[in-house]
């Protein structure tokens, strides 16, 4: 009997929601953010590189929402393009713009706070994705194992840039430890599962915040003992997305993201 | 075994000229005349940075594709035509060798505005209908124009074409689906698609370049042609163009902006209104509705992220 049959208490399925949402905003910002630098990454490998990434993380987002929908939440596209910010789940690191400027203009996008971004979001996906992979929900182990296979390679290039960038001239070092600053200010809300941790965590849809934050951080350690570096330390959030708190960065993402889709959402595109 | 040094300077071409003749391919490293070297690296760089700039109309479209799947169709789009810029450039660096230059050379011939991008990148887009007819209508003129080229005599240059055209056979199925949800939607949706044709179809027209030296005073036609790069005129393949879109295009009840626009049985040929052609050498001058914008834009990624490129050859291994 798959899961979707099985019956589940209202209690179980609010939290299994609660965490698909999360994880499905996340890969949709995320990939979002990504794609605005199409065409203008440092260098041409790099933009084919890297856009592959921004793809897989949109299919996984994709994945997710039509999980949702499955589950009788509605479309997977307008879950995706029409709900508003503040009904929103993605961490706030995950909204954050990728520098100054609108995509469609000539931004001054900042690559070393892409770099860490991306670093520290996919290995913290790759600690939840690990633990997915047991969970108590069938389609979310599915998923998992999908996922894993992409995200092995996505952790690797963000890796190998971290360290490049962190051994190299004076100019990229610095960029690289202010970046390193902002991304950490805004981790607060990436390991936390919002108003829903204890029943997420009680039906063992996947591991407790502290284990998964503490996953992400055994990861990272050899890479900052490398570099002799101290292991970041997640600060309180000061917002928290996963209880719909976010930034103006947000609500502006998603009007973009939206524009044609909100022209006719009855339509076929 | 032929060897070169022995031979004089007109037996080398002649010898050159015979091998294309004869269907052979000319490697890397092989000797060529200085004007086939001259005429593919100009070719080629153009045409590789020509798939970088022209990754920039359609990714003003990536983040506001109107669904998850049209999401991820034009964001691997969009990739490949940046990938295809790097198998070219790759091509046209192996040519540039003897000089001494680089990749960087082409991007700074491109900001100094001595390398031209294709006319058709210089154009505005306005709705998601334009991110659909690039897809479609371009992609399948740049079909048209690069099977011409399959068999170019530069091995290299023809076996990058082979990859290109297999993925930009994709790029105009992911297109002409989009035209086609347009054409059978609503009212809005028709409206739409029909107003990107009528702002496109000139710039679809002189996609294909002038009928001949005499329209603009300048074509690498003829050199092309010589050297068996290519083998069919600028005026040839805008008619298979027309040949193979205009039955599509009037079958999803499009009109053609072209009143006189109809096919000579006797001439067997389409009769069709010409383009500006002085407009179109404004455009290849830079002076395009985008042309600056874009440049722009490449420009000012090149220098924000120099810092990076500084970084990565300081990288101690």
């Amino acid at each position: 009997m798959s899961n979707i049959e099985r019956m589940m208490s209202a209690e179980e399925k609010k939290a299994l929601e609660a965490l698909i949402f999360q994880l499905a905003d996340d890969d949709f910002l995320f990939s979002y953010r990504g794609s605005e630098w199409l065409g203008l990454a440092p260098h041409i490998e790099e933009d084919v590189a890297s856009s592959s990434i921004t793809q897989d993380s949109m299919g996984h987002a994709a994945m997710y929402y039509k999980l949702l929908e499955d589950l009788g939440l509605g479309k997977a596209d307008d879950l995706a393009h029409l709900r508003p910010a503040q009904e929103r789940k993605n961490s706030v690191l995950t909204e954050r713009v990728n520098g100054d400027g609108y995509y469609m203009d000539t931004p001054q996008y900042d690559w070393a706070y892409t770099v860490v971004r991306s670093y520290f979001y996919t290995q913290a996906k790759r600690a939840k994705i690990n633990s997915l992979r047991e969970s108590s929900y069938e389609p979310l182990r599915d998923i998992a194992v999908k996922v894993s296979m992409e995200l092995y390679y996505h952790v690797m290039h963000w890796k190998l840039w971290f360290e490049q960038l962190l051994s190299s001239t004076e100019e990229a070092k610095s960029k690289m430890v202010s970046a390193l600053k902002l991304v950490v200010d805004d981790m607060g809300d990436l390991f936390s599962y919002g108003e829903q941790k204890e029943l997420i965590e009680r039906f063992d849809l996947i591991d407790s915040e502290e284990k998964i934050q503490n996953n992400w951080l055994e990861a990272l350690r050899p890479t900052f003992e490398k570099l002799k570096l101290d292991l970041p330390i997640i600060p309180e959030p000061k917002l928290n997305g996963r209880n719909g708190q976010h930034t103006d960065e947000l609500q502006t993402a998603i009007d973009t993201l939206s524009e044609v889709y909100r022209l006719d959402t009855a339509t076929n595109w | 075994m032929v060897t070169m040094r022995a031979m004089t300077a007109d037996e080398k071409m002649e010898y050159f000229m015979e091998r294309i003749e004869s269907g052979d391919k000319i490697q890397a490293d092989d000797w060529m005349p200085e004007e086939y070297r001259q005429t593919l690296i100009k070719l080629i760089s153009m045409h590789g940075i020509s798939e970088i700039m022209g990754a920039l109309p359609e990714k003003e479209w990536v983040p506001k594709a109107p669904s998850l799947y049209r999401k991820l169709g034009i964001m691997a789009k969009v990739q490949d035509e940046m990938g295809h810029g790097q198998l070219l450039l790759r091509v046209a660096e192996d040519l540039m060798k003897p000089y001494g230059k680089t990749r960087g050379d082409i991007m700074q011939d491109l900001f100094n505005e001595d390398l031209k991008f294709h006319n058709v990148f210089h154009m505005e887009t306005k709705t998601w209908a334009d991110a659909g007819l690039i897809g479609w209508l371009v992609d399948g003129a740049a079909i048209i124009t690069q099977t011409n080229m399959l068999d170019a005599s530069y091995g290299p240059y023809a076996k990058a074409l082979q990859r290109i055209c297999a993925e930009e056979v994709f790029h105009a199925q992911h297109g002409e689906s989009i035209i086609m949800a347009l054409a059978e939607g609503t009212k809005e949706q028709q409206a739409m698609v029909q107003d990107a044709l009528n702002r496109w179809w000139p710039a679809l027209l002189m996609f294909f370049g002038p009928p001949s030296k005499a329209t603009t005073g300048a074509s690498k036609q003829e050199a092309t042609i010589k050297y068996r790069i290519r083998k069919n005129t600028n005026e040839e393949l805008r008619q298979s163009f027309l040949d193979k879109y205009i039955p599509r295009i009037l079958s999803l009840s499009l009109t053609i902006p072209d009143d006189t626009l109809h096919f000579d049985q006797e001439k067997k040929h389409w009769v069709y209104q010409q383009p500006d052609w002085t407009e179109f050498k404004n455009i290849i001058k830079n002076n395009g509705p985008k042309s600056q914008a874009r440049l722009n834009l490449r420009r000012s990624s090149y220098e924000n992220n120099a810092w990076v490129r500084e970084a990565l050859s300081a990288v101690v291994e």
